[in-house]
C-alpha cells in the first residue's frame, strides 16, 4: 500500500513541477491577442460596456506583478504566486473534504446493515 | 471566457451568483463520492494546473487567442463533482487576486466554465468510453471530443446570458453565432490539451483517471508466496486490496 500511495504522490510532484514551469515560465509566451469573448465583444461592439474589476488595483493584477518592469519576471512571479496560492487552498479544500467524506460514511452512503 | 464587470446587468449577474453558489453547496456534497485518498491529491493538482494552463493563451488565427477552459479535463481527471469544485477554485482565485473575470460577474464565470463545461463533457465522455475500445488511444479521443464540444457550449451560454440580461442591444443571434464560431476553433486546443495532460495521466497511472477507473482491469491478486506459516497471508490481503 506505501507503494502505490509514493507513486501517486510522485505524479502529483511531477504535475505541481510542470505546472510550476508552466505558470513560471512558458507563460510569458501566452498569445497576447484577445481572447474569444473579447474579440466577439469587440466584433460585436458591446466591449465598451465592460468595467474594471474591483480588483484591478491588486498587486497581481492581470498576471504581472505589480512594481517589477520586466516583463518575462513579471509575470513568472504572478504565475508562481498564483500557482502557490492555487495550491494552499486546493489541496487544503480537498484533502480536508476527503477526510471529513470518510470520517462521515454514514451521511453519504446509509449502509443498510445499520438501517433495519 | 472570464466574463469581466458590465457586459451582463446586475439582476442576471445576482441570478448566476444564486446558481452558482447552490452548485458549489451541492458539489461539496455530491463529491464525497469521488474524493477517496486518491481523488483528493489529485484534485489539488488539478487545480493547480488548470490554472497554470489558463495563462497560456494559443493563437487561434484572426488575431483572437484562447486558452483551457478545463472543465472537461477535471471532470476526467476527477470525477464531475470534484471538477467542478477544482475550476471554482481557480476562478475564484483569478477574479479575486488577478482581475480575470469580475467579481459581479464570478456568479456567471462559475456557471459558464464550471458547471456547464463539466455537464457537457462528463456525461459524453462517459457514454464514448463505455461504446469504445477500452485502450489508451480510446480514452484519449474520447477526452478530445468532450472537451471539444465543451467549450462552444459554455461559449453558448454566454450568448444566453447575453439575451437575458446584456448591457447592449445587439442581436442575440449575431452574439451566438460569433460565440459558438469563435470557440469551436478555441475548442480544438481544448481538445487537445486535455487528450494530451489525459494520455499522460494513463501511461503513469491509469487508476488516477477517475473516468474510466471501472474500465481498467481488476487488479491481479497480489499474493504473497505461500511460504511456510501464513502469517504473511492477512499482510497480502491488505496489500492487494485496491487504496
Amino acid at each position: 500500500m506505501s507503494t502505490v500511495r509514493r507513486s501517486a504522490w510522485a505524479v502529483i510532484g511531477i504535475g505541481l513541477v510542470v505546472s510550476l514551469l508552466l505558470a513560471g515560465g512558458l507563460s510569458y509566451y501566452a498569445s497576447s491577442h484577445p481572447d474569444g469573448l473579447e474579440k466577439v465583444a469587440e466584433d460585436v461592439g458591446f466591449l465598451d460596456t465592460a468595467e474594471d474589476s474591483a480588483t484591478a488595483d491588486s498587486p497581481l493584477s492581470d498576471y504581472a506583478a505589480a512594481g517589477v518592469d520586466d516583463a518575462r519576471l513579471s509575470v513568472g512571479i504572478a504565475g508562481l504566486v498564483g500557482v502557490a496560492i492555487t495550491a494552499a487552498v486546493a489541496f487544503g479544500l480537498f484533502l480536508w473534504l476527503g477526510r471529513r467524506h470518510r470520517a462521515e460514511p454514514a451521511e453519504v452512503v446509509p449502509d443498510p446493515a445499520t438501517t433495519p | 471566457m472570464h466574463i469581466p464587470d458590465g457586459f451582463i446587468n446586475a439582476p442576471v449577474s445576482a441570478a448566476a451568483g444564486v446558481v452558482a453558489v447552490a452548485g458549489i453547496a451541492v458539489a461539496l456534497r455530491r463529491s464525497s463520492r469521488e474524493l477517496d485518498d486518491r481523488t483528493a491529491p489529485m484534485a489539488g493538482l488539478v487545480a493547480v494546473y488548470i490554472f497554470a494552463v489558463q495563462m497560456l493563451n494559443f493563437p487561434v488565427g484572426a488575431g483572437t487567442s484562447g486558452h483551457l477552459l478545463g472543465g472537461a479535463l477535471a471532470a476526467i481527471l476527477v470525477g464531475p463533482w470534484t471538477g467542478a469544485l477544482a475550476i471554482s477554485v481557480v476562478l475564484i482565485i483569478q477574479a479575486l487576486m488577478f482581475a480575470d473575470g469580475g467579481l459581479s460577474a464570478l456568479g456567471l464565470n462559475i456557471v459558464n466554465v464550471a458547471f456547464v463545461t463539466v455537464a457537457v463533457a462528463w456525461p459524453l465522455f462517459r457514454l464514448l468510453v463505455r461504446m469504445l475500445p477500452r485502450s489508451r488511444v480510446a480514452w484519449m479521443g474520447a477526452s478530445f471530443v468532450a472537451a471539444l464540444v465543451s467549450v462552444p457550449v459554455s461559449a453558448a451560454a454566454f450568448a444566453l446570458e447575453y439575451a437575458i440580461g446584456g448591457n447592449g442591444t445587439f442581436s442575440p443571434g449575431t452574439v451566438l453565432a460569433a460565440m459558438v464560431g469563435t470557440h469551436v476553433v478555441i475548442g480544438l486546443g481544448e481538445g487537445l490539451i486535455t487528450a494530451l495532460t489525459v494520455g499522460a495521466v494513463l501511461a503513469a497511472r491509469p487508476d488516477l483517471v477517475l473516468g474510466v477507473r471501472d474500465l481498467l482491469p481488476k487488479p491481479e491478486l497480489r499474493t504473497a508466496p505461500p511460504v511456510a506459516d501464513g502469517t504473511r497471508a492477512p499482510q497480502s490481503t491488505t496489500e492487494g486490496s485496491p487504496a
